[in-house]
């Protein structure tokens, strides 16, 4: 399970430090130096184009997990070149951006989008298989997520668009009913299929509020 | 099921004629004068007119305003409704709002994905699925209750109908979402526009065996080829669209200015060898942007006149 990132449009990033004469840069040592987006190269490289383009960065530095609460320590530790910047442009995922936005008064910008939580298919490529609704359907679905697998969302089996295995929206999409399909009728149980799977709550989702959690022990 | 039809397509239905309806796609704008263009071609040659829901995901006058349109020139509407741009909430109150506008046939489909679009960059929806849409269709209507379990100051009873694609995969499973369907409220099918006439006979047979073509009234999907390239193009780029080879090589060889005449002479033929099937109740031509056609088609299939009903 691996945070996927991709760099943002370097344009993108210029407009974003607009009005930020000097910049302090972090990078992310897990999932975006796995992924080339924002590990220790990718900090250089940025860091020279934005001298470039005409602005002073004033220090950088790889954390080595950018989203825990070391990240508090690694600022103060570098309070000095990160006080004499305008603002902190963060390579990392979105947790990262606001992990470091959490410990500093100073503005903080993104530059990567954070695409979903990947699982490695194979070497380097990931694929999205759960959307985290807070609700889980793999008993119905041999194990295979519709809800984020499908281009539609479906519960109760392929749409019409399903042809020889893949998906109407791209060919190079698996349709996730076929496979579905194929794993119920191994495991010899295509009658379940029958059954109509009710009307999703979407409560337990981040459609329902924003969510928290507290972990519970039996100490407490 | 309501004892009493609900509409004219119901009561043709159940009366066993064999019925016909055709599709209608509402205006890339706000004039009116559109649909009843469409909807004076159209007029007498069929028995509902399908009005599509934003199809191919491009923004397209309401289903439910062009509905009454056709209803205002005595025309009987089957209003479609997607998931994919609705969530529970809206989708019940344009269900409750349509029929207070006198719709009384709903087509209940997910939808084209909105990557097929002119706004492939939109959100959707999918809150529920068709499945569920139907279900609470039939429920709102049965039970007169929203699905909070409110009760509804006058319950929306439609007619209900779903589509069904046996060219698509799995095959075997076509059958099966079928049942479902019909389990969810579906009252009437609608399919894929049919050519490959040997695997819809087949997936017919299956349905027969399991008794469903007793449970529900098959209308099978006609849509006339125009052209060798549109063949092509259909046959090749329209996921779960089954149009065999010896049809696009028939279309391909008679002359271009023929084509199209050669495409409605398959219609007829493929009408004909469909009304002879036991579990199919009637004919949806989806004849896209040559509504023109459908009247020629309804009249040499000899499917003239329609019959009057009155509900």
């Amino acid at each position: 399970m691996i945070t996927i990132t991709e760099q943002k449009p370097f344009e993108e990033v210029l407009k974003s430090l607009e009005k930020s004469q000097s910049v302090y840069i972090i990078g992310c040592g897990a999932c975006a130096t796995m992924l080339h987006t924002g590990g220790k190269s990718e900090v250089l490289a940025m860091k020279e184009k934005l001298e470039d383009a005409g602005k002073t960065v004033t220090g950088w530095m790889v954390i080595p997990t950018a989203c825990d609460q070391l990240t508090e320590v690694a600022l103060i530790e570098s309070a000095g070149a990160i006080q004499a910047a305008d603002s902190i442009l963060v390579m990392s995922c979105a947790f990262g951006v606001q992990t470091a936005g959490f410990y500093t008064a100073l503005p903080v910008f993104p530059a990567l989008n954070t695409l979903f939580v990947g699982k490695e298919e194979g070497p380097g490529h990931f694929i999205d298989v759960c959307m985290q609704c807070g609700n889980c359907v793999l008993a119905s679905t041999a194990g295979v997520c519709p809800l984020v697998r499908c281009s539609k969302s479906l519960l109760n089996g392929p749409c019409g668009g399903s042809v020889e295995g893949k998906c109407e929206v791209d060919s190079r999409i698996p349709c996730v009913w076929q496979t579905i399909y194929d794993r119920l009728a191994t495991q010899g149980r295509l009658a379940e299929l029958e059954e109509i799977e009710p009307i999703k709550d979407w409560g337990t989702s981040s459609s329902g509020a924003p969510r928290r959690f507290d972990v519970v022990t039996s100490d407490d | 099921m309501n004892p009493e039809p609900v509409s004219r397509l119901e009561q043709i239905l159940k009366q066993g004629e064999f019925a016909v309806t055709a599709e209608c796609g509402p205006p890339r704008g706000a004039n009116a004068d559109v649909i009843r263009e469409k909807g004076e071609l159209l007029k007498g040659f069929v028995d509902a007119v399908n009005v599509t829901d934003n199809q191919t995901a491009i923004v397209r006058m309401s289903s439910i305003a062009a509905c009454v349109h056709l209803e205002q020139m005595g025309l009987e509407p089957v209003m479609q409704m997607v998931t994919r741009d609705r969530n529970r909430i809206a989708l019940q109150s344009d269900i409750l709002g349509a029929y207070s506008l006198g719709i009384r046939n709903i087509l209940c489909l997910s939808g084209d994905h909105q990557t097929f679009g002119s706004q492939p960059e939109a959100m959707n929806v999918f809150d529920i699925d068709s499945m569920n849409l139907l279900h609470m269709v039939r429920t709102m209507g049965s039970e007169g209750t929203d699905m909070s379990g409110f009760e509804l100051d006058e319950a929306p009873h439609m007619f209900i109908g779903a589509v069904a694609n046996p060219f698509a995969d799995p095959f075997e499973y076509r059958v099966i979402r079928l049942a479902k369907k019909i389990e969810a409220g579906a009252e009437f099918i609608q399919t894929q526009c049919v050519y490959n006439t040997e695997r819809f006979k087949e997936w017919l047979r299956m349905a027969r065996e399991q008794g469903l073509t007793e449970q529900v009234h098959i209308l099978a999907g006609i849509t006339p080829l125009k052209s060798a390239n549109a063949t092509r193009y259909m046959a090749t780029k329209v996921a779960g669209m089954d149009i065999p080879d010896d049809i696009i090589k028939r279309i391909a060889g008679v002359p271009k200015s023929q084509a199209a005449a050669e495409g409605i002479k398959l219609c007829l033929e493929t009408i004909q060898e469909l009304r002879e099937l036991e579990g199919i109740h009637g004919i949806h031509i989806m004849a896209i942007e040559s509504e023109d056609k459908v009247g020629e088609i309804v009249e040499e299939a000899g499917l003239l006149p329609r019959p009057v009903v009155e509900v």
